[in-house]
């Protein structure tokens, strides 16, 4: 085990009854780093952060947490890192103070420094003069941030986040992220899952996850260069017509609206005249086509895509 | 364990903070026994007396007089309707004004005071299976009294101054019980129905709950342990049942006249020991329960044939083979004989020995698999 590496999972897998949630699933978070995990419902995110965890055991494969095995030393684990779920899960009837205290009892703050501690939490949560106000009163971007308050009480070094975003108003989230920013300056590191892809810019390196397997694992930039092809934006009336025309193109691997144009996927810039005539045969005015750099989003899309295509042939075979 | 003893009491804390804010769980604290003690103390549990009776006397005799004030003196009966023929008596049975009706025909003075049969015809309203049972035997017991007495008094009249009395003397004499009231079943009987369902669903839905929103998942990923997390959990309810019971048996003493005959200290750690059961069983609930709605389904079907098999309302000793030794696989069912042993005779520990081993055999047994089973379930 490397000593800089937070967390490493090899060949992680967990099965429901028949169904495989999480397929031979394999990474490393570098100290300090911010990992994004990628991926629609059910894709298996949950599933993986559960058992990096220690609340699920693998079917099978391994993982270590700063350096201990979540199997065999799952207590060791425990201390060491903060969990925050997709519910927020806080105590309604319970004032924010209460809430915070109780994580910090169980997670045994020492009395030195519980007062000062609890004090600083508040602060960055921006929850000051709200300590008596009960849970069940706050908003949906206030329970989030006493969650994350709730959920690194005792300094982990190690951050589980499940969709912390989920349900939260956008300037809220990028508050939020920027709190997640912080603490990774501070030598924290951070695993969350989102399905937002604007929130996956914000991180270090990403793992996209479809159908329970790792599909791509690098940093963003990477990413977007290593996919393959040229993507085109393409302007024009009846975008919808459009679509399906250049789907039935040989020039054309992939098309997806994005907005009110289409993005369309190339093998390279020289189909575009091929694009041009189809639409105008077609009837459709193309008022705009010119090359673009590609989201994350369209890199999901396009390795979608090749993953089916792949399954499909596979299947054909 | 320093760190141990302080994850559990911030549980206890916690657990406390649910149960003093939430005015369900509040409700079910306090309202439950006391509205349990009121409904089968007023309502359920009406002993049969002052049953209004109608009285139709055509013999205007000393001897149909002498009955009838038989009758009233019994305590039963009350003479509320004086009616004039038969078919008043029905139309008033019919009515539900009186729930029993005696006629005497014109002829029963003088058939008695001939050495005949004197007739009596007795009406009783059998819609409540228990209270036609016990007025119809206090009529017999009353017509025979009377009976006795009028062949008595013929037999010295007739003989020359004999004093003839029966050949056999029965004397019953209830023990424990004297006045057979039905509240001095009914209450110590309660004391273990309340341990038994409100300690089931409370701690049932304090685990399920944390199910439910989602902070069960977030305490398992604190350095919590399994057992700090169950103690933390049960302890509170502990001091809301014992509480409770000393609620139960103090408003039973007040409010009933059922007085505690044995040791309170005695009550209460056998109550203790009984309450691992309900503890156990409202862990093993909430193991198996994903949501409250399935806990409560869960209980109903715990508990109602418990209540039935133990013999809290009906005794056993009426029950079919089947049903009656199904009674011993329950804690509760040794429980309920050792409140009232405790409560009504005053037994002490080794009279009540042969109820106490399996008691605490099957609390202990039951308290241990359903925590072993729920470890299982988070480890």
């Amino acid at each position: 085990m490397s000593k800089e590496n937070a967390v490493e999972a090899v060949q992680l897998t967990r099965l429901f009854g028949d169904f495989t949630a999480v397929d031979q699933v394999s990474f490393e978070i570098p100290r300090g780093e911010i990992f994004g995990l990628l991926g629609p419902n059910g894709a298996g995110k949950t599933t993986t952060i559960r058992m990096l965890c220690g609340i699920l055991k693998p079917t099978s494969g391994e993982a270590r947490v700063m350096g201990f095995d979540v199997a065999r030393h799952a207590e060791d684990v425990k201390q060491r890192i903060g969990y925050m779920s997709q519910k927020f899960a806080l105590y309604n009837d319970l004032t924010v103070y209460e809430n915070l205290d109780f994580y910090a009892n169980l997670y045994g703050v020492k009395r030195e420094t519980f007062k000062p501690r609890l004090t600083e939490l508040i602060d960055m949560a921006g929850l000051q003069g709200h300590e008596r106000q009960l849970t069940a009163d706050l908003s949906g971007a206030w329970r989030q941030r006493l969650a994350l308050a709730c959920a690194i009480v005792h300094e982990p070094p190690m951050l589980f986040l499940d969709e912390p975003t989920a349900g939260v108003d956008p300037i809220s989230r990028r508050e939020f992220w920027e709190m997640i920013y912080t603490l990774a300056g501070q030598g924290v590191s951070v695993l969350a899952t989102t399905h937002y892809m604007d929130e996956a810019e914000f991180c270090n390196v990403i793992g996209m996850m479809y159908n329970a397997r790792l599909i791509a694992l690098n940093d963003p930039d990477s990413l977007k260069e290593a996919m393959e092809g040229v993507l085109l934006e393409v302007d024009c009336d009846q975008p919808g017509n459009a679509e399906s025309v250049l789907q039935a193109l040989p020039e054309v691997t992939d098309v997806a609206a994005h907005g009110v144009s289409l993005h369309v996927l190339v093998d390279a810039e020289t189909a575009e005249p091929a694009i041009r005539q189809a639409l105008v045969q077609n009837g459709i005015n193309p008022r705009r086509i010119e090359r673009v750099l590609p989201s994350l989003e369209d890199v999901f899309v396009s390795l979608v895509n090749k993953e089916n295509r792949l399954r499909l042939r596979a299947e054909i075979e | 364990m320093g760190q141990g003893f302080r994850r559990m009491a911030t549980i206890v804390h916690k657990e406390w903070l649910h149960i003093i804010r939430d005015p369900r769980t509040l409700a079910l604290v306090i309202v439950m026994p006391v509205m349990m003690l009121m409904l089968l103390g007023y309502a359920v549990a009406n002993d049969v007396e002052d049953l209004p009776l109608a009285v139709a006397d055509l013999s205007r005799t000393d001897a149909s007089r002498t009955l009838l004030e038989k009758f009233s003196a019994s305590g039963f009966y009350l003479v509320t309707h004086v009616a004039q023929n038969e078919d008043e008596i029905l139309q008033l049975l019919d009515a539900g004004i009186v729930k029993a009706g005696i006629y005497i025909p014109e002829d029963f003075g003088r058939n008695i005071s001939t050495g005949g049969v004197g007739t009596v015809q007795f009406y009783i309203d059998g819609s409540n299976p228990t209270v036609a049972q016990t007025a119809q035997l206090a009529a017999e017991t009353v017509s025979q009294a009377t009976s006795q007495q009028i062949l008595i008094q013929r037999l010295e009249r007739s003989g020359a101054g004999l004093t003839i009395s029966l050949p056999i003397d029965t004397h019953i004499l209830y023990l424990y019980n004297p006045d057979m009231r039905r509240m001095n079943f009914i209450i110590p009987g309660l004391v273990a129905v309340i341990l038994q369902v409100q300690t089931l669903l409370l701690t049932a839905f304090a685990i399920v709950r944390e199910r439910e929103q989602g902070t069960f998942e977030q305490l398992i990923v604190t350095p919590l342990r399994s057992w700090e997390l169950i103690l933390g959990k049960i302890l509170p309810f502990v001091l809301v049942a014992l509480l409770n019971v000393a609620m139960t048996v103090g408003a039973g003493a007040l409010l009933f006249g059922v007085k505690v005959a044995g040791s309170i200290a005695l009550l209460a750690g056998l109550s203790l020991v009984f309450l691992l059961s309900s503890l156990g069983l409202g862990v093993l609930i909430s193991t198996i329960s994903r949501t409250q709605m399935q806990a409560i389904y869960m209980a109903s079907f715990i508990m109602l044939p418990s209540f039935l098999l133990a013999g809290f309302l009906i005794p056993r000793d009426n029950m079919p083979l089947l049903a009656y030794y199904a009674g011993y696989l329950l804690p509760v069912t040794y429980f309920l004989e050792i409140v009232r042993g405790i409560i009504l005779k005053g037994a002490g520990l080794i009279t009540l020995w042969p109820w106490i081993w399996p008691m605490v055999f099957f609390s202990v047994v039951v308290f241990i698999l359903s925590v072993l089973l729920f470890r299982k379930q988070i480890g």
